[in-house]
């Protein structure tokens, strides 16, 4: 007999974006491990080569993506099979105080982080590829809340996202299809590489927990929300930050 | 150039009226904090079209040795 584990997607396809590094590519792995057939797709075709070689199993698949345009999302959505659950972790910040934010600037960052997330799911919905009970996955952040310096234009992406993440869940209610998002603290990723070395260790001191987090422990809470476990769970907001939102 | 740096650096750090030299420390300035990096690194990035590293930038003491940072960069 095999051990118990509620929490296996074996058999379920998942779809996981910017999983070319960080949190997406660790959500990747660790969906492949717990069985399912993981589809990826990232900016980078050299990394997500990586990511892709780091994938347990024989079910799974490396596809090119162009999410700025509503033509290449679609374009996109026709070449997929049909899915189990999608994680939408692709993403970027750009810290700019206010006085330097601007319209280039803030396209930018709400096309990656809320547009091309709000029309891939539109299009997975509409071309009927998420199959009954399949569930959806945002990675936003605790940033949608939580102040910290010059990172307005990435709270507001993730504060909207926050909000999508509800309006969606309410609609496709109907349709038992279960939408979620995760809202991870600072977690040990290239995104974090632009400030000092010492910055970083003051910053780590203001954590309860003591450290950053580590993308899988953020991967551990998309595999969740995606397996049958939470067939009863909608629009919520899940906070994992090593309890910094505490202070 | 030099000129021109000073007076948007003043400005960017909120330091008007104030008397600001190449050769000053800029960190230790009162008005020196994370939001004052943020905003002179943003700044250059929006006026002379120049990214300065993080680790680089860490290495840089002086005003004058950021005209020749952006100076250096602009001719790359």
């Amino acid at each position: 007999m095999s051990l118990y584990n509620p929490f296996l997607l074996t058999d379920k396809t998942i779809l996981v974006t910017g999983a070319s590094s960080g949190i997406g590519k660790a959500i990747a792995i660790e969906c492949s491990k717990m069985g399912a057939n993981v589809i990826i797709t990232g900016r980078d075709q050299n990394r997500l080569k990586e990511t892709f070689s780091l994938l347990q199993g024989e079910g799974n698949l490396q596809l090119i993506a162009d999410f700025s345009t509503t033509e290449g999302i679609n374009s996109f959505v026709e070449k997929l099979p049909d899915l189990n659950g999608v994680v939408h972790a692709a993403g970027i910040i750009k810290r700019l105080p206010l006085k330097f934010i601007n319209e280039k600037a803030l396209n930018e960052l709400m096309q990656t982080n809320l547009y091309a997330p709000a029309l891939l799911t539109q299009q997975l919905y509409k071309k009927k590829k998420l199959i009954d009970k399949s569930s959806i996955v945002f990675i936003s952040s605790i940033a949608a809340s939580f102040s910290s310096i010059g990172n307005i234009m990435y709270m507001a992406s993730k504060g909207a996202l926050n909000s999508l993440c509800k309006g969606i869940a309410f609609e496709l209610s109907r349709n038992g299809i279960r939408v979620n998002s995760v809202l991870p603290g600072m977690v040990q990723t290239n995104l974090t590489k632009v400030i000092t070395e010492q910055e970083i260790q003051d910053d780590i001191k203001r954590y309860p927990l003591g450290r950053y987090g580590k993308p899988e422990e953020i991967a551990y809470a998309a595999v969740y929300l995606l397996s049958d476990t939470t067939q009863w769970m909608t629009g919520s907001l899940l906070t994992i930050d090593g309890g910094i939102t505490l202070r | 150039m030099q000129e021109r740096f000073i007076s948007l650096f003043k400005e960017t750090l909120e330091m008007e009226g104030k008397n600001v030299q190449p050769g000053d420390l800029f960190r230790e300035y009162e008005e020196w904090d994370s939001m004052g990096q943020l905003s002179l690194i943003a700044m250059i990035d929006e006026e002379y079209d120049v990214v300065i590293e993080g680790k680089k930038f860490q290495e840089i003491q002086t005003i004058a040795q950021l005209v020749e940072a952006i100076e250096l960069e602009k001719t790359k």
